[in-house]
């Protein structure tokens, strides 16, 4: 019995520490001011797609609603990391720097498949095929940003 | 039940409702499973919270409601915790907690290939009278459970169970295999089992406008599971199994309802579970936590 205490109570625990931490005003939200650190190398990722995947064609470019599609997909599972517009957040890269928008939709393509496990992004191989294509859409429709908080603008 | 042990539940309820309508919503992208694991962890610093039922007929004896909490924590993207509650009511018998699990899981490649292997490790300790066939494995049979609920207790288990999930996913398709190798920490042989699976979402394309009862957000699949004996004896023989559909229902408030009837396929197995499980997880808590504790932000 003693058993079955310690455990609800370290449940109990766990999850009002999640509660108060929930309440957090950053909770949910991609960080607004917060500077973000610029690790250049995590776009190298990019560079490692092999040839065959990098030159792989967007079966879903003129697909009118892909990029709406993108939006709604990016904001339900990629926004957490990568903020709201885009722009980079606490655990993800700025997607608008220019090593992303120059990147083939291929290159984007292979990364979201198989993540970037050992700096902490998980593989997304799990959306079926066709919604990764309306994310790399959605991620090549935003454009470059010269500028993104915390971030330094990209070399020429 | 001591008062403490009364507190300690009422609290637990409270935090729980409490948590998961003041957390932010993601939506989740399970596959229905509840017995077979495919190769997907849970995103790093997310707490997935579930809740698990499954109710079973028992011939000769009582049927039984067996239930389960689960606290899936990503650790890491390569590195998934989970800790299990477990319990069960049979009926004109009694309600019963039964035990508590710890379970790992790893992924050793970094990138996906066409099988994707993750090891399991998980630790059990609980009494005889776990009824969640969470899996199952060794020469677990029907007839186990004809035991009295106050007998079965009695009998305390420390287990170590270890599983290879070896998962692919083809054009929307998941199809999972996984082998258990499970070992009562008393003097008992190693036990076998299986699982597998095969799943899809019922369109693989998203909408371009929010929906929530839309074939996208649905996955259905199909399980079976069962005994392999033990070192002794290893095969099919006085072993169970079982085949169940599976459904599960993604919802963008973030929750994930799945379904699962189940069918055993010999004597020795219970005629019908009827499984069903609730899901939410709650993203960020890995950083939320780090601050309250004073960690890097």
């Amino acid at each position: 019995m003693k058993a079955v205490a310690a455990a609800l109570a370290a449940c109990s625990l766990l999850l009002a520490v999640s509660v108060v931490l929930a309440q957090s005003p950053n909770s949910g939200k991609p960080p607004a001011a917060a500077a973000p650190k610029y690790d250049p190398s995590i776009y190298a990722e990019l560079q490692k797609a092999p040839e065959k995947a990098r030159l792989r064609a967007n079966p879903l470019q003129n697909d009118p609603d892909a990029v709406a599609a993108g939006a709604i997909l990016f904001e339900q599972h990629c926004a957490e990391c990568h903020g709201a517009s885009a722009r980079g957040g606490q655990k993800g890269p700025s997607l608008r720097a220019a090593e992303v928008q120059a990147a083939t939709p291929g290159a984007i393509f292979w990364v979201l498949t198989n993540g970037v496990v050992r700096k902490g992004m998980p593989v997304w191989s799990k959306l079926p095929e066709p919604r990764r294509w309306q994310l790399v859409s959605y991620i090549k429709s935003l454009g470059e940003l010269a500028s993104v908080a915390g971030y330094p603008a990209p070399k020429p | 039940m001591t008062s403490f042990l009364r507190l300690a539940l009422l609290g637990f309820f409270l935090v729980f409702a409490f948590s998961v309508f003041r957390t932010p919503p993601a939506l989740a992208q399970e596959n229905p499973y509840i017995v077979a694991y495919d190769h997907y962890l849970e995103e790093p610093g997310n707490l997935e919270i579930e809740y698990f039922s499954t109710v079973g007929t028992q011939r000769g004896g009582n049927n039984f409601h067996a239930f389960w909490a689960e606290f899936e924590y990503g650790a890491t993207a390569w590195w998934t915790t989970e800790f299990y509650l477990d319990g069960q009511t049979t009926f004109n018998d009694s309600t019963l907690f039964t035990g508590f699990r710890w379970e790992n899981r790893f992924r050793p490649l970094q990138r996906e290939h066409f099988i994707n292997p993750v090891i399991y490790v998980e630790y059990e300790n609980k009494n005889g009278a776990d009824k969640i066939l969470k899996e199952v494995e060794g020469h677990d049979v029907e007839s186990d459970f004809l035991v009295s609920n106050a007998q079965a207790r009695k009998d305390h288990i420390h287990e170590i169970e270890l599983k290879l999930i070896l998962s692919s996913t083809f054009k929307g398709w998941n199809f999972t295999e996984n082998t258990l190798a499970a070992k009562n920490l008393s003097n008992s042989p190693w036990e076998f089992g299986y699982a597998l699976g095969a799943s899809r979402p019922l369109a693989l394309k998203a909408s371009a406008k929010r929906c929530t009862l839309c074939p996208q957000n649905l996955v259905a699949g199909l399980e079976m599971y069962g005994g392999l004996g033990d070192r002794h004896s290893f095969g099919l023989h006085d072993t169970s199994h079982y085949l169940a559909p599976a459904l599960a229902w993604n919802l963008p408030s973030g929750w994930t309802l799945r379904i699962s009837p189940g069918f055993g396929l010999n004597d020795n197995s219970h005629q019908f579970l009827m499984r069903w499980g609730v899901s939410r997880e709650i993203t960020g808590f890995g950083s939320v936590a780090r601050r309250f504790f004073g960690g890097h932000k």
